[in-house]
């Protein structure tokens, strides 16, 4: 064991020597693995582990299996506990048989208490889930890529790729260039500029398509069918999506292993929100919490809300949708886990619902302001929402509540930046700064001199 | 002229390893009927008893979304492509082929 080391996980694993990268010594290996094998979420029929994500008898989509005795019988609680604060000490209940090929930093971001916003919104317990400074790419699509990618190099591929919103583009193209793949990247043409900019700064070859994600994804489907690749979140989908359980794990055992009785998540593919939960049952059914019952509310902006829609009317069934909103990262739809998550959010006694573009801004702002947290489109969804429900009265404001920001705010400046109100400029005098700044409210520049200064007041009053 | 149904990998075993299938189906009802006399077996992994299409399987006219263009209600047009895809594709990497010069696998 080298001592020391970014992985010194502990003397009971044996210690794996990558000829290939020199200094990533990773102590991950020997029978670390406990995958049992793929399960169809639907039938139920079992599949041996390759790079598949349907199943061939419904199509359904297929879930990692593990093996829980054992990890219960081999596994302590303290044993996790030890580990460096990365995603990987969970590795027991990830899908790779060897060491991170790549992210091996990923994960364990900050949990958050946010008073100020909780005052804002009127709870008593609010905490941010701050995904936000996720490495490498600042969103939780970091943790999902680390998986899928790892298990890439295990089954052998050497191209990967993905269809994206924005987020797993940049993720997949960052951690392709850190495993040394060759990299195919397809998005929507009309994606933020700062997401197309932080996927071709990696190298990536970024395939811009004329046409929503669910057409760009149709096309991925496509080429996925035809050429060896590993795409992450096609053929690789059953092991990318295991990643998002880490997000679960880090906030039960950051609460001192224990679940929020209420969690806000925002919903593209939907597949986030229902791993979320598989995690929270994974800890309950490893006796590593007591309970796991959390309430899980879907956020989603009204101009793409498939599954917040259903979850509303009370059925599990998806409309598809024709996507028409500034929050382009959750823009799905036609979202691939939609049934599970609407069937997951009812079961657990929770709901969704959608805001508009502008309460999206409104949410980006308040976060901002009251937590100094800069979330990007998709975590003023989730903001948005929280106010929403509780002043419905649908998300008790006495109960704990997790907020899950997934991605950081300086990739969607365009959505803000029309909002602020632009800093005069003087000249370096007193008096210029004393006339001009001083008879303005406090939060000079941020506010129109007839609003309401102080934002949690302002909130309050929207 | 007739449509075009396009067939995923995993339903070739289906299809005698045909990746394209041609109909003159006047409907989506009419389409897993004629696939289901063709190749018999096929309809059952493609829609309900009552024709209702599964719940993960996608069916594309050209590029729409035949759920937009009225799903079974929307009649074919003379030159059709259909694509039948599942909403999360895959099951295919050990029989997909190679681009050329592609050093993959």
């Amino acid at each position: 064991m080298r001592s020391g080391g970014l992985f010194s996980f502990g003397a009971s694993f044996d210690k794996i020597i990558n000829p290939s990268r020199p200094g990533c010594e990773i102590a991950y290996g020997g029978d670390v693995s406990y995958i049992a094998h793929l399960k169809c979420r639907q039938c139920g029929r079992t599949y041996k582990i390759e790079p598949i994500a349907a199943c061939e008898e419904c199509w359904a989509p297929l879930e990692v299996v593990y093996d829980y005795d054992r990890i219960r019988a081999e596994v302590p609680r303290q044993t996790v506990e030890s580990r460096p604060p990365t995603m990987w000490r969970y590795r027991e209940l990830l899908p790779l048989a060897n060491a991170p090929w790549v992210g091996r930093s990923t994960g364990f971001t900050p949990l958050l208490p946010a008073p100020r916003l909780a005052s804002a919104l009127g709870a008593r317990e609010v905490y941010l889930k701050n995904d936000a400074v996720n490495y490498p790419t600042l969103s939780f699509k970091d943790r999902v890529v680390a998986v899928a990618l790892s298990k890439a190099r295990e089954f052998g591929f050497e191209t990967v790729g993905c269809s994206s919103t924005g987020n797993l583009a940049n993720s997949v193209a960052a951690q392709a260039a850190a495993g040394g793949f060759k990299t195919f990247i397809f998005v929507p043409a009309d994606l933020e500029p700062e997401k197309l900019i932080n996927t071709r700064i990696y190298g990536a070859t970024l395939v811009k398509v004329r046409g929503n994600y669910d057409q760009v994804n149709r096309l991925c489907s496509e080429v996925s069918q035809k050429y060896a690749w590993g795409m992450v979140n096609v053929n690789l989908r059953s092991y990318y999506s295991e990643g998002s359980k880490t997000f679960g794990y880090e906030i039960a055992e950051q609460l001192g292993w224990r679940v929020p009785q209420n969690i806000v998540v925002p919903m593209a593919g939907g597949s986030l929100i229902t791993k979320i939960n598989k995690a929270f049952g994974e800890l309950q059914k490893l006796g590593w919490i007591e309970l796991a019952a959390t309430k899980f509310f879907g956020a989603q902006a009204t101009g793409c809300s498939p599954i917040t829609t259903a979850a509303r009317n009370g059925t599990y069934e998806i409309t598809p949708q024709k996507p028409n909103t500034l929050v382009k990262s959750l823009a799905i739809g036609n979202p691939a886990d939609g049934f599970y998550a609407a069937k997951m959010i009812l079961e657990s006694g929770g709901t969704g619902d959608d805001v508009s573009d502008a309460e999206v801004v409104e949410g980006i702002r308040l976060l901002a302001e009251t937590e100094g947290l800069f979330a990007e489109t998709a975590g003023g969804v989730t903001v948005a929402v929280a106010r929403k429900l509780i002043r419905l009265g649908r998300l008790n404001p006495k109960e704990s509540i997790v907020l899950a920001i997934t991605g950081n705010g300086l990739k969607t400046v365009g959505a803000v930046s029309g909002e602020l109100k632009e800093a005069e400029v003087i000249r370096p005098r007193l008096a210029e700064f004393e006339e001009l700044y001083l008879n303005v409210p406090a939060a000079a520049g941020a506010w129109p001199a007839t609003s309401l200064t102080d934002p949690i007041s302002r909130a309050r009053a929207l | 002229m007739p449509i075009t149904i396009h067939i995923p990998p995993p339903l070739r075993k289906y299809t005698n390893g045909a990746d394209a299938v041609e109909t003159t189906a006047g409907n989506l009802n009419e389409l897993f009927g004629e696939l289901d006399q063709k190749f018999p077996g096929i309809k059952k992994v493609l829609c309900t008893e009552d024709g209702t299409p599964l719940r993960f399987l996608n069916i594309y006219v050209n590029d729409e979304d035949i759920r937009f263009l009225g799903g079974a209600q929307y009649n074919f047009q003379d030159g059709d492509e259909v694509l039948l895809i599942p909403a999360i594709a895959g099951g295919v990497s050990q029989r997909a082929s190679q681009p050329p010069g592609d050093g993959n696998r």
